[in-house]
Parts: C-alpha cells; sequence; structure tokens
C-alpha cells in the first residue's frame, strides 16, 4: 500500500512538470507531437528508473562512509551523464530498435534537471533502494503523462485562431499554467 | 586531518570519473558497430540541406538507403549531376545525367484578384483550407495563399505574396518538396533552361475562368498558333507547353491577351 501510495504521489499529486516544474524545457520543446512526446517520455521512465538506482548505491557505498554527502549534486550529475553515455551505446549495439525509437531524445535527457531532481528527493526523503527504484519509474511515468497530454492539448491549438500577439509561444505557456492547475486539483488526494 | 579532507573527495573524484572514462570506452570497444564506411562519404557528398526531396527524411537516410542498394544516385535534385557523379564514384556505379528543374507556381492571380466564394477563418495551411469546399477561391485551381509550399521549402525560396506563392527562380534549387505539398497540384517543375511558363490551371472554359479572376487562361488558342514548333497545345482550356520542344521565343507571350504566359520567377511582375 505504501509503494502504491508513493508511486500516486510522484505520478499525479508531486507530478514533476505540473508541480515540481522541473523538466520543463524538454516539456515544452518536445510536446509538439504526441508521438514524439510519448518517445521523450519512454526515454525519461528508463533513463530515471536506471540512474535512481545507480545514484542511491553511489550515495550510500562511496559518498556516506566517506563523509562526502556535500557533493551529492556533482557526483550524480557525473554518474547521470556517464550512464546515458553507456546505455546509448548498449543500445545501438544490442537494441537497434530501441535505439532509433529513442533517437535524440536519449543524449538530450542527460541535461535533464528532471532527472538529477529524481535522484536528489530519492536521497533527501531518505528513501530505500527499492522505494528509490519506485520513485524513479513513476516520476519519469508522471512526467510522460504530462507531456503527452500537453501534446493533445498543443495540437488542438493549432487549430485556433487567437490575437497575433498571442500565436505560438505566450498561447503555449498559458496552455501549460492552466495544465498546472488542473493538476494542482490532485494535492487534494490525501495518501 | 585536514588534508584527508580535501584528498579524499579529489581521490574518489578522479576514481569515479575514471571508472566511467573507463567503462565507456570499453563499451564503445565493446559495442562497436559496424557502419558502412560508404555511408560518411556519401553524407560527404550530399548538399546537407536534409530537403526531403529525394522522398527520404533527409540526406543521411538517403546515402543510407543508396548503401543498402534501395534507392538511386540520382535522386538528389538539389545537388545535380555533380553530386550523382559523386555518389556514384563512392558506389561505384554509372551516374545518369540529371536535367535541373525549378519550381514553377501555376497561378498569377493575388487574393484581391479572385473572385472567393467564403471567407476561410480555419487553420492557417492549405490542406485543410483545401479540404472546406476546395478553398475559399471559385477557382478550384486557384493558389489557396497559406503557405504550405513555403512551408516545406528549406531553402527558403517561397514567398507569400497578397495571397498569392511566389517561387524565387535564384534560391530554387529543384529539390520538388514544394511540387508534393501543394494540395491544388498547382506547382509545376521546370527545366531551368526555359523561361516560359503558363502560369494558370485552370481547366474550366472561359467564361467561367474569367468569372473566377481577371487572369487566367481562357483557352483562345492564339499561343498555340503563333508557336512556330508546335510546343504548344491547348487541352481542358487550359494552355501546356512542351519543354522538350519549346526554344524560348517568346512568341507565346507577347501573343497571349491575358499576358498569362510569363517569365519564370517574373510572375509579380506581370
Amino acid at each position: 500500500m505504501e509503494i502504491f501510495a508513493l508511486m500516486l504521489s510522484a505520478v499525479l499529486i508531486e507530478n514533476f512538470i505540473f508541480s515540481r516544474f522541473m523538466g520543463c524545457c524538454p516539456f515544452l520543446g518536445v510536446s509538439e507531437k504526441p508521438s514524439t512526446a510519448v518517445g521523450m517520455g519512454m526515454a525519461v521512465v528508463f533513463v530515471m528508473t536506471l540512474s535512481s538506482a545507480l545514484t542511491w548505491a553511489i550515495y550510500y557505498l562511496i559518498l556516506v562512509p566517506f563523509h562526502l554527502e556535500y557533493l551529492q549534486t556533482i557526483a550524480f550529475i557525473l554518474a547521470i551523464a556517464a550512464l546515458v553515455q553507456f546505455i546509448e551505446l548498449f543500445l545501438r549495439r544490442f537494441v537497434p530498435a530501441l535505439y532509433g525509437a529513442l533517437g535524440i531524445y536519449l543524449p538530450l535527457i542527460t541535461t535533464n534537471c528532471a532527472v538529477l531532481g529524481a535522484a536528489l528527493i530519492n536521497i533527501q526523503q531518505g528513501y530505500s533502494f527499492l522505494e528509490s527504484v519506485i520513485f524513479g519509474c513513476s516520476a519519469g511515468l508522471g512526467f510522460t503523462l504530462a507531456i503527452v497530454i500537453f501534446a493533445g492539448v498543443r495540437q488542438k491549438m493549432t487549430f485556433c485562431n487567437p490575437p497575433r500577439a498571442f500565436r505560438g509561444f505566450p498561447l503555449t505557456l498559458i496552455a501549460a499554467g492552466l495544465a498546472a492547475m488542473a493538476f494542482s486539483g490532485f494535492s487534494g488526494l490525501s495518501m | 586531518m585536514q588534508l584527508m579532507d580535501i584528498l579524499t573527495p579529489i581521490l574518489w573524484f578522479a576514481l569515479l570519473g575514471g571508472v566511467f572514462g573507463l567503462l565507456l570506452a570499453i563499451a564503445a570497444r565493446v559495442f562497436a558497430v559496424k557502419t558502412d564506411p560508404r555511408i560518411p562519404q556519401m553524407e560527404e557528398a550530399l548538399p546537407g540541406a536534409n530537403c526531403g526531396g529525394c522522398g527520404y527524411s533527409g540526406c543521411s537516410a538517403y546515402a543510407e538507403a543508396i548503401a543498402k542498394g534501395e534507392a538511386e544516385v540520382n535522386l538528389c535534385a538539389v545537388g545535380g549531376t555533380p553530386v550523382a557523379q559523386r555518389l556514384a564514384a563512392v558506389m561505384g556505379v554509372e551516374a545518369g545525367e540529371i536535367v535541373p528543374h525549378r519550381a514553377v507556381i501555376l497561378c498569377s492571380a493575388e487574393k484581391s484578384e479572385a473572385t472567393m466564394k467564403y471567407l476561410y477563418e480555419g487553420a492557417r495551411d492549405c490542406v485543410s483550407a483545401t479540404r472546406l469546399g476546395a478553398g475559399e477561391r471559385l477557382c478550384e485551381k486557384g493558389c489557396i495563399g497559406l503557405g504550405s509550399c513555403a512551408a516545406v521549402c528549406a531553402f527558403g525560396a517561397i514567398k507569400m505574396k497578397n495571397g498569392l506563392a511566389w517561387v524565387d527562380p535564384e534560391l530554387c534549387t529543384g529539390c520538388g518538396t514544394c511540387f508534393k505539398a501543394c494540395p491544388k497540384h498547382i506547382i509545376r517543375m521546370v527545366p531551368v533552361k526555359n523561361n516560359y511558363v503558363v502560369s494558370c490551371s485552370s481547366t474550366e472554359n472561359g467564361k467561367l475562368t474569367r468569372l473566377a479572376c481577371t487572369k487566367g487562361c481562357i483557352g483562345c488558342r492564339i499561343c498555340e498558333k503563333k508557336c512556330e514548333v508546335g510546343a504548344i497545345t491547348v487541352t481542358d482550356n487550359l494552355a501546356s507547353i512542351n519543354y522538350d520542344l519549346c526554344t524560348n521565343c517568346g512568341a507565346c507571350a507577347t501573343a497571349c491577351p491575358r499576358h498569362i504566359i510569363v517569365t519564370v520567377g517574373k510572375v509579380e511582375l506581370v
């Protein structure tokens, strides 16, 4: 039950984009078409899950024993960058179909603050290894949910004819704000 | 102890970085994918504009297709014969000749010169507009003017002017992307050596064409009679030039009472 609450909280209540405001760059950048949004979302789920596991191990096996907790941010950045590189090489060799599907989104994630954010929150909240992995995975799912919903919204927006001043990015930002407000309704869910 | 406080993180991070670096280096070696060495060579030879005129999503996709033997080497209209020859050299095959073309919009009526059926307020692209009763113009073959061709042009060669697309012959590379994008099919690829085009696509009779716009070919056959080499034929009330026969004499352009036969790229001046 606690695991379920953790997942639900990461996906809906504490949604990375709409309530923590992390990963807004890919959220606005790759949400023009639902198909690319799904690709980006899947890549984020994949990387977040693995990076949560790796950064947890680094923190508790290396940083804590040597009292280097204050260096966690830079250690995590290093670990995530290396992990993404490794995954890319691995996929290109063994799962070329997935590599093709994730395409440019995989290297883009290296610098995605949502991935680093998930790693840092895991430590802050004192999650166990299993909880960390589950949190990372569901945070990624929450990101996917948000970006896919928003891609649908943006696709509808191409068919409207707003005043010139609102065309393009301004309208996108307003729509994102409205979506975030809608998601704030989930904060009423108490677990 | 203070020295150790500084040394431990340095050592650990050096170690971490070293281990990650080593792992990646090993992974790069172990997971190396054998790529066809001809593909980068061909990418080098291609223009790199990724216009999609060849039918592939970009220059590297085209290079891959050639390497796999799925595509011919003479599909790049932008690079023309020199690029085809270089691709052929890489692949070890014969390159054919590519006749360079450029796109021309076969409509010369600006919005104010055309009769409108209704006022279109929908999505700003030609495909959507065409679906609504074939567009707002009375003329079935008129330029929609919302710039779907300009949007796909990778070279910025198409400009929209008062609801009419115009191709800059200096910038057009003849890739043919606009030709495929136009829902009205009123873009024609004309060989670069030819200067004259019939800048109208209307196949309605003279009366209806006059009703639809102040320009437009009425099928009077004067050009057909004036052409000394028989390159012009009028079918379905519309003149068309056979570019294999045309000698660029310009007799048709001077004779046309509707001034609809024009020099390529000079549509805007007529």
